[in-house]
């Protein structure tokens, strides 16, 4: 581990006059998970889109270290090799799991097809490995055959996240992936998400408006504020001690029950 | 069989210019179709026209055979197997009205054929030119409504989606349950909607000598399958393609290995089975009755 997974360097992201990411730079080490944090419309999501490619920064550079092609600038790559990464070494979970599910077919085939787009053309063996990946993300086998419009909130997020870690990626963006969830259900996710990228040792960029999340699932934390970085650091480091006003307010406005 | 025997022939009216369709309509759809033959399965856009009839009742494929039809071709339609059928017969009409050509049923006199739902069972040959009616060209609108999307997917050769259709069916009936449209790979490269065919003519169009035209009215879309090009029907190793298969012969002909539909005959029950092609059925009838 002589280099970080994914490099980004001086994004910038504007909208018209608006900028709503300025000059972000960080690294991530692999296996190392990242949380982004800040309030609402302070260029959180803007930047994941900037790092996981699905949208092109105005300037800047992201650099990910492929596994057998060393160091790639994702920007500068082939549309296709964009999305074959997107689709192996890397993960995408969204807030809302309707948008990352295919909600016309059931939780096998939504499991089963990054392997199919990879090229598995042998219904056993496809059908085998998504009640597997059910079952290590706590989901009851049995309901395989079920349409995602029958799961509730957590089991959708979970059948997400299953979909996602079939390919075995090195890499998962995750955008507020446990909001809109209960209390206990968010636990749990945030149970399984800890256990999982410690399993396999997943890097992952995590954006989230909640502190609770940041402290269990991130090592390192960043605090945005109107799209610029505002403090970064250890995950306890900075929540224990923050040093910037913007932190020290976002800390202290956490509900103590 | 000539024009003049068919019932309800009619006469070349010369109001209207030859197919219908002016000149400059006619080249830049023969452009379309060019450019769809030199791409094989690839769905090109072209400048659908507004017909005399509704669309979804073939208005791409009368595009495509307006602009294909010469003064010596011999024009056989087909509607779901049968040549007496309203489409067929409408269709028939209209060319025989707008161009004057020779009609037929009978499949090998015909240089020229437009379906709607079926092909032949009589093996097409070389010089023989069929014009699919489509009415979804996308095969993977279903399931990626987004057309960017999907000419994305077209472009990089992205086609796990479409297994994933295929698993949705296994895993819901215990078997690949689609019967018609079945969709195929053309050349090993393109992922192409066969128009709803069923999925028992999908073989047919494998390697088959003729010209194989589909034109999309509404969706504005032509695609092409040139002679001898290889057509493979999608399918898992463990879940191979299969075609339909009757217990029983044709009622009529005694045909075991044409396509049969089912016929009610009365309102007890009573129900038989005929071959979908009524000129395969009548030439293998009167050879056999």
């Amino acid at each position: 581990m002589d280099s970080p997974i994914l490099r980004a360097a001086g994004i910038t992201r504007t909208y018209g006059a608006r900028t709503a990411v300025e000059d972000v730079s960080f690294e991530l080490w692999p296996g190392e998970v990242l949380a982004v944090v800040g309030e609402s419309g302070s260029g959180k999501t803007t930047l994941l889109n900037c790092v996981s490619a699905r949208q092109k920064p105005d300037a800047g550079r992201v650099e990910f270290l492929t596994r057998h092609e060393g160091v790639v600038d994702v920007h500068a790559m082939s549309e296709a090799a964009r999305r074959l990464l997107a689709r192996t070494d890397w993960g995408y979970v969204h807030q809302n799991a309707a948008d990352g599910l295919r909600m016309d077919v059931s939780a096998g085939a939504n499991v089963g097809e990054r392997l199919m787009a990879l090229g598995a053309r042998h219904y056993g063996r496809i059908r085998s490995e998504a009640s597997d990946w059910l079952t290590r993300v706590e989901m009851d086998a049995e309901r395989i055959d079920d349409s995602p419009r029958t799961f509730s909130g957590g089991m959708r997020q979970r059948l997400q996240i299953a979909r996602n870690l079939v390919t075995r990626p090195r890499l998962v963006f995750m955008d507020e992936p446990t909001s809109g969830l209960d209390v206990s259900v968010q636990a749990k996710l945030l149970d399984l998400l800890r256990s999982l990228t410690r399993k396999y040792s997943l890097a992952a960029v995590i954006v989230t408006h909640d502190l609770a999340v940041a402290r269990l699932l991130a090592h390192r934390l960043m605090v945005m504020k109107a799209g610029r970085v505002v403090e970064t650091g250890l995950t306890d480091q900075v929540l224990d001690d923050p040093q910037h006003p913007y932190t020290q307010l976002l800390v202290s406005s956490v509900l103590q029950p | 069989m000539n024009a003049s025997d068919l019932p309800g022939t009619v006469e070349r009216d010369r109001n209207f210019n030859f197919g219908y369709l002016d000149e400059r309509t006619k080249r830049m759809i023969r452009r379309a179709i060019l450019k769809a033959v030199a791409i094989p399965g690839y769905q090109v856009p072209f400048g659908s026209r507004e017909m005399p009839l509704p669309y979804g009742w073939g208005t791409g494929g009368i595009q495509v055979t307006a602009s294909v039809i010469g003064p010596h071709d011999v024009l056989k339609v087909i509607d779901q197997g049968a040549d007496d059928t309203v489409n067929a017969v409408n269709i028939r009409r209209f060319f025989q009205r707008t161009t004057g050509v020779a009609t037929t049923e009978r499949t090998v006199d015909a240089t020229l054929i437009q379906t709607r739902h079926r092909i032949p069972e009589t093996p097409l040959a070389e010089g023989q030119v069929i014009v699919y009616q489509v009415p979804q060209p996308e095969p993977l609108q279903k399931l990626e409504p987004r057309e960017a999307e999907t000419r994305a997917m077209h472009g990089l050769a992205e086609y796990g989606l479409m297994h994933v259709k295929l698993y949705e069916d296994i895993a819901r009936y215990g078997h690949i349950a689609t019967t018609y449209d079945y969709p195929v790979m053309v050349d090993g490269r393109y992922l192409m909607a066969p128009s709803p065919i069923p999925k028992f003519d999908n073989p047919k169009m494998h390697m088959n000598p003729a010209l194989q035209l589909f034109g999309a009215g509404r969706e504005k879309r032509i695609y092409a399958v040139p002679p001898y090009t290889k057509v493979e029907s999608l399918a898992f190793e463990d879940h191979p393609f299969e075609v339909q298969r009757w217990d029983k012969p044709c009622e009529i002909c005694g045909s075991r290995d044409s396509f049969l539909d089912e016929v009610i005959t009365d309102d007890a029950g009573g129900r038989m089975f005929v071959c979908s092609d009524t000129d395969y059925c009548r030439v293998r009838g009167a050879r056999h009755g």
